[in-house]
């Protein structure tokens, strides 16, 4: 068992993580920051963002206006301090990047520019032509190299959160490398490990991206919050599920069935906008959740495309004419001709609906601390209150810069004081935790990993997607059970150390099982529908007086223990959510 | 039944392996089949102990660069498609970097010639962020533009005879990083790289082969950032010179 000692550990090297380290550095030079991640922080998943990163800055824009959209996009379930604070501070983090060399796209005359973005009333939507996630988590990773109180665990797996006392006392992790475990004692601990779309069968998302540290945090009786609400992206390529921006329609895409037909308008986002004309929460400019479910609408009533990858629908962007797709989507021109052989200069792109993002996560309060004293949550894997019960794209990259400093910040002010933490506890703690670990590398149980994860991946889709309806709901959750039981009788074949990515693929399946069991119950117990979470067949309506509340799900021995948390509301009274005409002629709440 | 592809892939398990060897697979194929996949199938399906990185499958995260046929390529943009009529196909791991496990290669060094070259922006007076953004118009970020598109997946040190032969050179990714700063508008820290650029490691060990930029999977035409280089290395020892001759005129 190896053992280190560090101020300060960060899991996870995404954008959250990598501006967390910097802030801390930033905050208190002295302090030693140690970065730890399952991959070189340059693969994290905020590398396949697209569209780009919220934040005012235009004249007629507003920090209200920004708030009122978030709140309302999502669904009144957001903390509304919260996102007062975000949309605060989301420009001068976006400008920070700028000042580190982040290629934000450019008007003439040399100033920034925005784009329209879906449920956004103003554009708002900074951008680095179609690769905004790629270009910040470059930008954050490079800028880090700076900091010589920074330094990297790279291809460090992190498998457990070391406890003492009630307090967050360290992390344990595997060198990827050889297999060996490392014990890094530290008194005030990040996670920013991302979300959980794994869970699903068809997401947008990376393979790493599995729920590690929600079920880190879940195990250590973290509650996870608001885990119901799983956003799928209304543009995935079919088959793959690899991601086309929503700033496709920001810059003037449109969606049509298999009749050619702007189906959108039959879905309380009309009337029709001309076409070159994009308007703001009119049509493609509609949030994600009712873009996603009008898709369902459209495919029962066998109005999508059939084609060879599954059915979809077209994604037409030809009237954009070749020099604007290369100047603002050459990445989404890219992605068509290599994944679904389309040029989009000249055909549409088939899309369809695909599992993207947890709007839920690691409960934390504003500061990004969480239940467990010594333990914050900044980035997808948290749920500090931002996103209610439907994320608006390009506040999720936004959120990175703004949560993953005050993060840094709060851990570096406790790191400094923390308690003084005993290397001989935590190893013992450490080396129950690696006898464990080293028997689930050389389990030889029956069940197989890839089936297990297969039949995770179709229950959760089945049961827990776009639409939840009651008998597969149920049906859901009763899978996920059964397959946490035959988890344990897991066998392996690799009995190596040297990067067993089976041993690492088979934790990860289990981080992967928690976070569905908490999504699955999280669902069942809300019933209403709001956002993205919808069961038309029981509860179709939203339920205010009784679920105008986050849900919080605690781990427990067999079925998971639910309970509720208020949500904060300062000055934006429930109302109707509409888009398109009858948005316009509703009275300003 | 379905039609079969043969895979065949290096393995090598440090544990009790003495040397790479390589074994077959038979994969279903489909159009859409790529490396990545095919790989995937083989370890869900046939050898849970094969390892291989991957992530985005999508071709923006850099993790899952192999030989493909002998050619460096990234597993999830190439297809069996383009290779079933030409035999089994030959995965292994990145050539020119120690192998740590079956496909998965040591790319540490790529990672700290990354970082020797002072990639952020540099200034002598950063600005405060109240005060906005820095003005930099279309026509200045299209001068450093392609340099910034590497996604530090390490196929053109794969491709790179140079770095074969001396891992010490900075190589062709960290040297287009390097030019993606100095060529930036907003960015003053060009002298204090010319160090690397001018130093063995540099430019100058570059041969000019441009296998580099053949083999980059996003354009990013590191010969020509190395080229560059050399003009701004040849440049700054001129200027240099002028001034150790200026200074002894005045002396």
């Amino acid at each position: 068992m190896n053992f280190q000692q560090a101020d300060m550990v960060i899991v996870g090297g995404g954008g959250a993580g990598l501006r967390a380290a910097i802030a801390a550095a930033e905050a208190n030079p002295r302090l030693d920051i140690l970065l730890l991640s399952k991959v070189y922080p340059m693969r994290s998943h905020t590398v396949a963002a697209e569209g780009g990163c919220a934040g005012v800055i235009q004249p007629h824009d507003s920090f209200d206006a920004h708030f009122d959209d978030t709140v309302s996009g999502g669904d009144w379930l957001c903390d509304q301090d919260v996102v007062d604070y975000f949309v605060r501070h989301a420009t001068e983090e976006n400008l920070r990047l700028e000042h580190w060399g982040c290629p934000w796209s450019r008007k003439p005359d040399g100033s920034i520019n925005v784009r329209a973005f879906g449920g956004m009333k103003i554009e708002r939507t900074w951008f680095a032509a179609d690769k905004s996630g790629f270009h910040i988590l470059h930008t954050l990773f490079q800028t880090s190299l700076k900091y010589p109180s920074i330094r990297r665990c790279d291809e460090y797996f992190c498998t457990d959160l070391l406890v003492e006392d009630g307090a967050c006392a360290g992390i344990q992790a595997i060198d990827m490398r050889n297999g060996s475990h490392t014990v890094i004692a530290a008194s005030a601990v990040i996670l920013a490990t991302g979300g959980a779309a794994r869970v699903y069968r068809y997401n947008t998302n990376g393979g790493i991206v599995t729920g590690d540290g929600m079920a880190l945090a879940y195990r250590q009786g973290v509650p996870l919050r608001d885990m119901e609400f799983v956003q799928y992206h209304p543009t995935g390529l079919p088959g793959s599920g690899i991601l086309i921006t929503e700033a496709a329609r920001g810059e003037g895409g449109v969606l049509t069935n298999r009749d050619g037909y702007r189906y959108l308008q039959d879905y309380g986002l009309g009337p029709e906008t001309p076409l070159g004309e994009p308007r703001n929460k009119y049509m493609e400019l509609g949030p994600r959740d009712r873009l996603s479910q009008a898709f369902w609408h459209e495919a029962q009533a066998g109005r999508a495309l059939a084609t060879r990858r599954g059915e979809a629908v077209n994604l037409d962007l030809r009237h954009l004419g070749e020099a604007r797709i290369n100047e603002r989507l050459p990445f989404i021109r890219e992605l068509a001709r290599t994944y679904v052989n389309v040029d989009a200069v000249y055909e549409p792109i088939p899309v369809r609906p695909t599992a993207h993002y947890t709007m839920g996560g690691i409960q934390t309060d504003r500061h990004t601390a969480t239940a467990l004293p010594g333990l914050f949550a900044a980035g997808e894997c948290a749920s500090v209150g931002l996103h209610g019960a439907n994320r608006l794209g390009s506040n999720s990259l936004a959120e990175l810069g703004v949560f993953g400093r005050v993060a840094g910040e709060q851990a570096a002010a406790r790191a400094g004081q923390g308690p003084v933490l005993d290397p001989q506890r935590l190893l013992a703690q450490a080396e129950d935790n690696a006898a464990r670990l080293d028997a689930l590398r050389e389990s030889s149980g029956s069940e197989s990993l890839a089936a297990i994860r297969d039949a995770m991946a179709r229950a959760m889709e089945e049961g827990a997607g776009i639409f939840r309806l009651p008998g597969q709901l149920q049906q859901t959750c009763t899978a996920i059970a059964e397959l946490k039981e035959r988890y344990r009788k897991l066998g392996l074949v690799d009995r190596s150390r040297a990067f067993n990515t089976e041993w690492l693929n088979a934790i990860e399946l289990g981080y992967l099982l928690d976070v569905a069991e908490a999504m699955a119950h999280a669902a069942l117990a809300r019933q209403e529908s709001r956002g993205s979470h919808q069961r038309p067949e029981d509860f179709p309506r939203r339920d205010d007086a009784q679920f105008l509340k986050h849900s919080l799900v605690y781990r427990a021995a067999d079925v998971p223990r639910l309970d509720w948390q208020d949500v904060v509301i300062t000055r934006s009274q429930p109302a109707e959510r509409h888009y398109g005409d009858a948005g316009q002629q509703e009275a300003k709440p | 039944m379905t039609d079969k592809v043969t895979v065949r892939v290096q393995r090598y398990r440090p544990e009790e392996d003495a040397a790479p060897w390589e074994q077959s697979f038979e994969v279903p194929y489909s159009e859409d089949l790529s490396i990545l996949d095919a790989l995937n199938q083989i370890k869900d399906q046939q050898d849970p102990t094969l390892s291989h990185r991957w992530s985005c499958r999508m071709a923006i995260c850099g993790s899952c660069g192999v030989m493909v046929n002998n050619e460096p390529r990234l597993a999830c943009k190439t297809f069996l498609r383009d290779y079933r009529d030409r035999g089994p196909v030959q995965v292994r791991a990145l050539d020119n970097f120690p192998i740590e496990r079956d496909l998965v290669s040591d790319i540490s060094g790529l990672v700290e010639h990354l970082e020797t070259v002072q990639p952020w922006l540099i200034r002598a007076r950063e600005s405060p962020v109240g005060e906005g953004a820095y003005l930099q118009t279309p026509e200045q970020m299209q001068r450093y533009a392609a340099f910034g598109q590497c996604i530090n997946c390490g196929l053109c040190y794969a491709a790179c005879p140079q770095f074969g032969r001396d891992p010490a050179f900075l190589g062709p990714g960290a040297l287009a990083l390097a030019q993606r700063y100095n060529l930036d508008s907003r960015d003053e820290g060009a002298a204090q790289r010319m160090q690397w650029l001018n130093a063995d490691v540099g430019v100058w060990s570059c041969t000019f082969v441009g296998y580099c930029s053949e083999v980059c999977p996003k354009d990013v035409d590191p010969a020509a950032a190395i080229n560059r280089g050399k003009v701004a290395s040849d440049l700054n020892y001129a200027v240099n010179l002028f001034n150790i001759l200026r200074g002894k005129d005045n002396a």
